[in-house]
């Protein structure tokens, strides 16, 4: 640590990285640190990122959390977004419930689907959104009852089972991404006040450990444009234990 | 001039029955047919076929017993993301669903209004929608070895949405960031019924929309109700946002609760019920 970056600040960064190479395609956020680090990428090293207001806008300006005043370059209605979904050209940030190692994800239901002990939102677009686009989750919860060997219900679809492509994985402990031989779940880093000891008693798979190294730290200007532009009144510390 | 279409929430309410299909446009908790909603709720209306991308409607008619089944992608009220009246029959047990991908969902609306058997789609492959749906089928495409799910045609015997504006004749208009699917829930109905906030004449409408809002037609349309505030507690931009108070107290009434928030807002005329909200 080379500076006074906080968890969350490391899991935004963390979340920007996963935008990092896409250029010019829609990146959709769920979340604030995700939200936050999705913007944070396109006003650093991924600057054509297209990003949606989370309503019905494409907007052009470093908008913050909440922020009002838009430079709107696109509209965007729900309608339009199936049309980029299924054009491929899109890169999904999501939450996730349940998810396994393959990535594949559960935000349906846990239990049996006909009567479930605990019903969730449903699996909105994660169907389509996985075999369509790139797909990344953001866990601010890391445990082994997220990580699991199976999940209940597969409403994203995971790398063994057709998915477009699952690349990432951020979590308030570390960041996995899938660069392996069968395309599962490896431990790419981990962040500061935590270890890969941590990571490991908190997934209920096994986990490729080989080379893991420490999440980067966020640069001055990333922890400037976090603190005063996109999210000047903290709500990132909201969304992850310190 | 053409039929002016307009009828009472009653009126629309008798040309329903026990069974039926019914469409729900919107979207989460934004711009319901509330009203429409609450006058099922208290009819003797049962066995409904939900179709919804699903918020307090959904949630409103599991609570009072109308549903058989719901299709859905998700039912959340937004700033809730569960939408709690809904997770209780879930829970319990008390209604079956067919869960689609949302996209599937729009799909089989079109196939609908395409009058088409079905539109194929890769959304829902390797998914556990294809196990909890065994009537889902893929198709081989014809040009290519590529398997695609086949979304059959989601017909609906009634559809209702809510539009910022209308005419009598029942062409309508948004006038918020979203029409959603409403004029793909009009088409894929045998009946389309539209609540509006307000009925203009048909040469206002232009003053108020534009051109590019006026989507729905009347073509499209069987039964205007005249409904101010009719998506009440739902959101209705720009004419109003979302009550979230009052989403909260709606959320919270859950078991014992219930009956208070039943006979209040729900078990009385709207009227009655847009007095108490808005006293």
């Amino acid at each position: 640590m080379s500076n006074d970056a906080t968890l969350a600040e490391y899991c935004v960064v963390a979340c920007a990285e996963a935008f990092r190479g896409d250029g010019e395609v829609l990146a959709s956020a769920f979340g604030f640190i995700p939200t936050i680090g999705a913007r944070l990428a396109r006003a650093t090293f991924e600057p054509d990122l297209v990003l949606s207001d989370g309503e019905a806008y494409l907007i052009a300006n470093d908008l913050p959390l909440g922020g009002t005043e838009k430079v709107v370059e696109g509209w965007i209605p729900f309608r339009s977004v199936f049309d980029v979904v299924w054009s491929g050209r899109r890169h999904v940030m999501m939450g996730a419930t349940q998810i396994d190692r393959f990535g594949n994800q559960n935000i349906s239901s846990l239990g049996p689907h006909e009567k479930p002990k605990v019903q969730l939102i449903g699996s909105r677009g994660a169907p389509g959104n996985t075999v369509n686009h790139a797909t990344s989750y953001w866990v601010p919860n890391h445990s082994a009852r997220v990580f699991v060997e199976k999940v209940d219900f597969i409403s994203g679809v995971g790398n063994d089972r057709g998915a477009a492509g699952i690349k990432r994985i951020v979590t308030n402990l570390g960041s996995i991404d899938f660069v392996t031989a069968d395309r599962s779940a490896r431990l790419q880093s981990v962040h500061p006040f935590h270890s890969v000891d941590d990571v490991v008693s908190n997934t209920g798979f096994p986990l490729d450990v080989k080379n893991v190294t420490e999440t980067r730290t966020p640069t001055d200007e990333e922890l400037k444009l976090i603190r005063e532009v996109f999210d000047p009144t903290n709500l990132r510390d909201s969304e992850v234990k310190q | 001039m053409t039929a002016d279409k307009r009828l009472t929430h009653d009126e629309v309410i008798a040309s329903l029955s026990d069974g039926m299909t019914i469409g729900i446009g919107g979207w989460g908790s934004r711009r319901k047919p509330m009203s429409l909603v609450r006058a099922i709720a208290r009819s003797s209306l049962k066995n409904l076929t939900v179709v919804s991308y699903g918020g307090p409607d959904v949630g409103i008619l599991c609570a009072t017993g109308k549903v058989k089944r719901v299709v859905f992608g998700f039912v959340t009220l937004d700033s809730i993301p569960i939408e709690p009246h809904f997770r209780a029959a879930r829970q319990a047990g008390s209604i079956e669903v067919t869960e689609y991908d949302e996209g599937m969902f729009y799909l089989g609306l079109l196939a609908a209004a395409w009058r088409v058997p079905f539109l194929p789609t890769r959304a829902g492959l390797g998914s556990d929608i294809m196990r909890v749906n065994p009537g889902l089928k893929t198709v081989q495409s014809p040009y290519t070895d590529e398997q695609l799910v086949a979304v059959p045609a989601l017909h609906l015997d009634a559809a209702l949405v809510h539009m910022n504006r209308a005419d009598v004749r029942g062409n309508a208009a948004f006038l918020g960031p979203d029409i959603y699917f409403d004029d793909v829930f009009l088409m894929a109905a045998k009946q389309r019924f539209v609540s509006t906030e307000q009925i203009l004449e048909t040469d206002d409408l232009l003053k108020e929309a534009r051109v590019q809002q006026l989507r729905i037609n009347r073509s499209m349309v069987d039964g205007v109700v005249g409904s101010p505030h009719g998506a009440h507690f739902t959101s209705c931009e720009p004419d109003y946002s979302r009550d979230e108070e009052f989403q909260r107290e709606y959320a919270s009434a859950i078991g014992d609760a219930w009956p208070a928030f039943l006979a209040r807002y729900i078990d009385v005329d709207e009227s009655a019920y847009q007095a108490a909200v808005h006293p």
